[in-house]
């Protein structure tokens, strides 16, 4: 098995109509197993990063490749989605069937999986995200964080190696955000499945093993996510969010009460100050 | 309110006739059609009668359901009665009432072709009751694929049909949220003529369509990032087989047509 399964190596892309690099020369490797947080603002080039990753765009200067392929070859396009497979952010949007079982079995359908083995990869798939009693159902009768994971339901079924969720929460009530999420998570932890997830919801971030933030379409900051949010200053250069128990860390540094920066949950964080007034 | 929607009017029972082939289905519902027409007299319509109350026993339907069907065509029905009995002529003349002459054919014929119409739209509906939208459009992608060889885009067709299927409840939510936020902004959707109300749509209508657009755009790269391409190389997850039910349903609707026909 290749370590690295996603990668990027300077990387442009220009979308026709506007001219402007929405992505800048942008290398990244991602390894397998791993689940990377991609953070940034509306039109930092993190959803256009997302779709250069499994040949939705073919970039306009550099390279992708996905379990070493090339995006820009057109003989593995099917090879290189099957692999690397995405779910996007409307829940509404990128369901085909208006029943579940017809809609996990699109990908095995457009990917000539014969009929017999369908309906074992199916069930599997939806028993995976803990969706299998909705089998017969319609999409329109399921909330937001049900059809995510039916659409991630969807892709699982086509045995990818990685998974790329762009702002697959951002639609969805704080419920629906964390169901979508510990199902990812739990894939990642047990089936080893590459995760590349966009979002601009730090609390999610640092439930990753690593987080990159994207501004202006290039790398700004790549590291763990106790790395990275321990630079508070400069995430607020940007205009990001920084977590709560972060910033808090900060102010305190600032007046001399000596945390470490990496604590994320306001558990641990009572504790570390504790540890200081003893 | 919307969302009660039911897709087409699917009864959803396990019976013999939800079980046929929806291929065979969708022939013998045409056959049936073709059948009601072959048949000239009144008595011809007994085999068809029987026919449709032994598919709706055999389907587990209420005859209530199947009638249901007509209701939206009870205008049209006592139009075509009405019309037919004063104005197709004849000479043997039952009633006479002024200008009104009613015929013995006159008659018949204003019976004959309000029959036919009803058993034209229960037919219809067998087809619909006993066959759910997902499978219905299964079979009929199957059915019209041979004609792809003459360029006819059954594929196509299909997965329009599936989409359609899928975002109709989406739409129609949409289109409730619309209507309401622009009800709270003032706009008047109830009163008025034909004419203002239809204007009235407008505020509804462009956001929708706006929507509608966008809703395309997102699916298409949706669907191309799972794979799509296309009808080619592609397989299906229902594998439809014809068994020993289909010829005996095939036996059933033929009979009825011989019969229909010889009366």
């Amino acid at each position: 098995m290749d370590e690295f399964i996603l990668e990027a190596s300077h990387v442009s892309y220009a979308y026709e109509e506007e001219g402007a690099a929405a992505v800048k020369d942008v290398s990244l490797s991602f390894r397998t197993g791993e689940m990377t947080a991609i953070l940034g603002h509306n039109g930092s080039g993190k959803s256009t990063l997302a779709k250069l990753l499994n040949g939705l765009y073919i970039p306009t200067e550099g390279k992708v490749t996905v379990c070493g392929m090339d995006t820009a070859d057109e003989n593995h396009t099917w090879d290189i989605r099957r692999n690397a497979g995405m779910v996007f952010q409307n829940p509404d949007n990128q369901l085909v069937a208006s029943i579940v079982r017809d809609d996990v079995a699109f990908g095995l359908e457009n990917t000539g999986v014969p009929a017999g083995e369908m309906p074992a990869r199916i069930e599997e798939a939806l028993t995976q995200v803990g969706m299998l009693p909705f089998i017969d159902r319609g999409p329109h009768t399921l909330s937001g964080g049900q059809k995510q994971r039916i659409a991630i339901a969807g892709i699982l079924a086509m045995l990818p190696r990685a998974l790329i969720l762009d702002e697959s929460t951002a639609m969805l009530d704080p419920r629906g955000r964390r169901e979508v999420f510990d199902t990812v998570e739990r894939l990642n932890r047990e089936k080893g499945i590459t995760v590349i997830w966009i979002t601009h919801f730090m609390e999610e971030a640092a439930r990753c093993h690593r987080a990159v933030v994207m501004h202006e379409g290039q790398v700004a900051m790549d590291g763990t996510p106790q790395e990275v949010f321990s630079r508070v200053e400069e995430l607020r250069r940007i205009r990001l969010d920084v977590p709560p128990m972060a910033n808090l860390a900060c102010l305190l540094r600032e007046k001399g009460v000596n945390v470490p920066h990496h604590v994320m949950d306001v558990e641990g964080m009572a504790r570390e100050v504790l540890k200081c007034r003893s | 309110m919307l969302k009660d929607i039911t897709l087409g009017q699917f009864y959803p029972v396990d019976s013999f006739v939800h079980r046929l082939d929806p291929r065979i289905k969708i022939i013998l519902t045409f056959a049936f059609i073709v059948g009601v027409f072959l048949g000239g007299t009144l008595w011809a319509y007994i085999p068809v009668i029987a026919f449709i109350y032994l598919a709706a026993k055999a389907a587990h339907l209420p005859i209530k359901m199947l009638l249901k069907g007509l209701k939206p065509l009870r205008f049209i029905l006592i139009f075509t009665f009405v019309l037919n009995l004063f104005f197709s002529g004849g000479d043997t003349v039952l009633v006479k009432l002024w200008f009104i002459v009613i015929s013995k054919e006159g008659l018949m014929t204003a019976i004959r072709f309000s029959a036919r119409l009803v058993f034209l739209v229960t037919g219809a509906s067998l087809l619909t009751l006993t066959t759910s939208p997902v499978v219905l459009t299964d079979g009929l992608e199957r059915l019209l694929s041979p004609l792809r060889k003459i360029g006819f885009p059954a594929h196509e067709l299909a997965m329009m049909m599936t989409i359609a299927l899928r975002f109709i409840p989406t739409l129609l939510e949409e289109a409730d949220k619309i209507m309401k936020a622009q009800m709270a902004r003032g706009a008047d959707f109830e009163s008025g003529n034909i004419m203002q109300r239809a204007k009235a749509m407008i505020p509804l209508l462009v956001p929708l369509f706006v929507s509608a657009f966008r809703r395309a755009g997102d699916l298409a790269m949706a669907m191309e990032a799972r794979c799509y391409h296309g009808g080619e190389g592609r397989t299906r997850m229902r594998v439809l087989k014809i068994t020993k039910n289909d010829w005996i349903a095939v036996a059933v609707v033929a009979a009825m047509i011989v019969l229909t026909s010889l009366l």
